[in-house]
């Protein structure tokens, strides 16, 4: 990467050219770009506009306490020009994983990045930022990553958290949360943030942002948790394919099981799919290949809040915190139910001793009663 | 003959419970019910296995659908109860279930010593006689109120996501205030046993009020009618927990 100089910024389409995409490609990637971030037809002729003439959006990537999971995910994208061109290392100015310089030269890239195209460039974050011992847990550089990211999203013109450790904390902020670990929403405030949650989250999210941010310039419409409608606005459930099982009352209830075979509904194995917002059942993963469901597991909901925390991954049936591993509401719930009904029994008992007297006042009234009747 | 020491009471009718409001009781227990069982069946449901293609069977769909129907009817008959308690008489008014005076707070103290720790007074064996609520169980019902609009908002909730209609859009706020839909619906979940616990205690409290005091408790909630002492009636002890107006 040239530190000193940046040639002129060259159109998604010039650079489409340059890598030997033919113009039918590029259309096609248009189109699809356009279907993913939720367009209707008429508005492809605006996407494939916007990328003809609109120079390539710098973007700078940040790491920080993560397992590079969401990148992966990204440069695995279904079609190959979002990590060819879109994503690309030319147009990643920063990141530690993907880019060809390191050290000095890499501070430095970042830096001219930030100040060259201050209030232009993308900023995306992956992983969660240790706020615990002042947050030595995570440094680059000699800096913290809280330091890092402030800089860095002083000059963003929108702040992408990319993935779970992101946009919730992930794994890392799981009880105790032993390094502090925070989420971005929580510490960079005045700016657009788009929180991508999945771990990983799907690769198209990623471009589809872009793209959307390129043709309208502004951000995609974003649910009540910021996150892209487009892709969120469905739990896994309502796109699955195992959908009309799990309407039925078919059921899975063991992994080896023959129900199993008949690719029944994974509800009983512990699938999260009823709760959780991903578009997993429509985009697919690795190409559209398949996703965790449609291999015969349950969805473990990676992309909700606090889903490490939540119960286990195996189980629908809640946990209860304070009462043991083993413990799930329905435990706690019997258990109360039992101390309830051996409470009224000593109560009922107590009665007959504490309330003798008035009982036996009240019967012998009633008795005498029915002596003065008259057979 | 009257034996000496026996002094026969005569009862005084009282129309307490009116008809909306034995209509409203009866049929929140029924949908309580049926909310219970078809929740149970939705968050566990039962190995029904059949030779019966999928496309012919809709159990779980069912039981879904009989959870939104009994939900929104108790959604319903709960903002009924609430308007009753303005406008209905003064056992069912409001203030029979919230502490707003010094008396209340007085009267559940003395509900707790009397009907919980059976404490006796001088030796002698005490009753609390009241016509309407007594001030603990009017807190209780309070509680419950609170417990209704935990499940209202919580079960409309994670609802809005397959709704299209403004109501239950109006609590679509609801699993993102709480962090998602999987704690919501653990919130959801863990609250329904309260419904439980509250209904096995409630179900013994009537029938040891029957059984000690013998003033139709059990039958009230049919007919509305409650019998008091009418040597307690002319005392004018305080009849409802909280004062009117």
């Amino acid at each position: 990467m040239n530190n000193d100089a940046f040639p002129k910024q060259p159109t998604y389409y010039e650079e489409v050219l340059r890598k030997g995409y033919p113009r039918r490609d590029f259309l096609k990637f248009a189109s699809m770009m356009a279907a993913f971030i939720g367009l209707e037809q008429t508005a492809i002729a605006q996407v494939i506009q916007a990328l003809e003439t609109k120079p390539r959006m710098p973007v700078i990537w940040l790491h920080f306490q993560e397992c590079t999971c969401c990148s992966e995910s990204f440069i695995r994208s279904s079609h190959p020009i979002v990590a060819d061109i879109l994503l690309d290392k030319i147009s990643l100015d920063y990141t530690e994983t993907l880019m060809a310089a390191s050290g000095t030269q890499a501070e430095a890239a970042l830096k001219n990045t930030m100040a060259k195209y201050k209030g232009q460039y993308l900023l995306c974050v992956e992983g969660s930022v240790p706020m615990g011992a002042d947050g030595v847990y995570c440094m680059i550089g000699g800096k913290t990553s809280l330091q890092i990211l402030e800089e860095a999203a002083e000059g963003a013109a929108a702040v992408i958290a990319w993935g779970s450790c992101a946009s919730n904390g992930c794994v890392q902020s799981a009880k105790p949360n032993p390094t502090g670990a925070t989420p971005i929403h929580k510490l960079i405030k005045g700016k657009p943030i788009i929180k991508v949650p999945g771990c990983p989250p799907i690769g198209e999210v990623m471009a589809g942002v872009i793209v959307h941010y390129l043709t309208f310039g502004r951000i995609p419409e974003l649910d009540r948790l910021g996150r892209p409608k487009a892709f969120y606005s469905k739990r896994v459930h309502d796109s699955c394919y195992r959908r009309p099982f799990y309407d039925a009352g078919l059921f899975v209830e063991t992994f080896d099981d023959e129900n199993a075979k008949k690719g029944y509904c994974l509800y009983k194995m512990g699938c999260k799919g009823p709760s959780t917002y991903n578009a997993c059942g429509v985009m697919k993963w690795n190409n559209g290949t398949s996703f965790p469901i449609q291999a015969g597991h349950p969805c473990i909901g990676c992309s909700e809040e606090n889903y490490w925390d939540n119960g286990r991954l195996y189980e629908r049936a809640s946990s209860f915190a304070g009462f043991g591993i083993e413990a799930n509401a329905d435990t706690v719930g019997k258990v109360a139910l039992g101390v309830t009904a051996a409470a009224l029994a000593v109560h009922a008992i107590a009665t007959n001793i504490g309330k003798s007297k008035l009982i036996r006042e009240h019967e012998e009234e009633g008795r005498e009663s029915e002596h003065e009747l008259e057979a | 003959m009257a034996k000496k020491y026996l002094h026969i009471h005569r009862l005084r009718r009282v129309y307490v419970w009116e008809l909306p409001v034995r209509f409203y009781h009866w049929l929140n227990a029924l949908i309580i019910l049926t909310l219970i069982v078809t929740g149970f069946y939705i968050s566990n449901p039962l190995a029904l296995l059949s030779k019966q293609e999928a496309s012919f069977k809709y159990t779980m769909g069912w039981f879904r659908y009989v959870h939104f129907v009994a939900a929104y009817l108790f959604f319903f008959n709960f903002i009924f109860r609430l308007y009753w308690g303005f406008v209905g008489n003064k056992f069912a008014n409001w203030k029979q279930f919230i502490p707003t005076s010094k008396r209340f707070i007085k009267e559940m103290w003395t509900v707790f010593k009397i009907d919980i720790l059976m404490l006796r007074k001088n030796g002698q064996q005490q009753e609390h006689l009241s016509v309407g609520h007594n001030a603990m169980a009017g807190f209780i019902y309070f509680l419950t109120f609170i417990a209704f609009l935990v499940q209202c908002f919580t079960g409309f909730g994670l609802y809005a996501a397959m709704s299209g209609w403004w109501l239950p859009q109006l609590f679509a706020w609801v699993p993102a205030f709480f962090g998602g839909d999987i704690v919501t619906r653990q919130i959801h979940h863990w609250a329904m046993w309260f419904f439980i616990l509250f209904t096995v205690i409630h179900v013994y409290l009537v029938f040891y009020h029957d059984y000690v005091e013998g003033r139709g408790e059990i039958s009230s909630m049919g007919g509305g009618w409650k019998f008091i002492e009418e040597e307690v009636f002319e005392q004018k002890r305080h009849h409802t927990p909280n004062p009117e107006h």
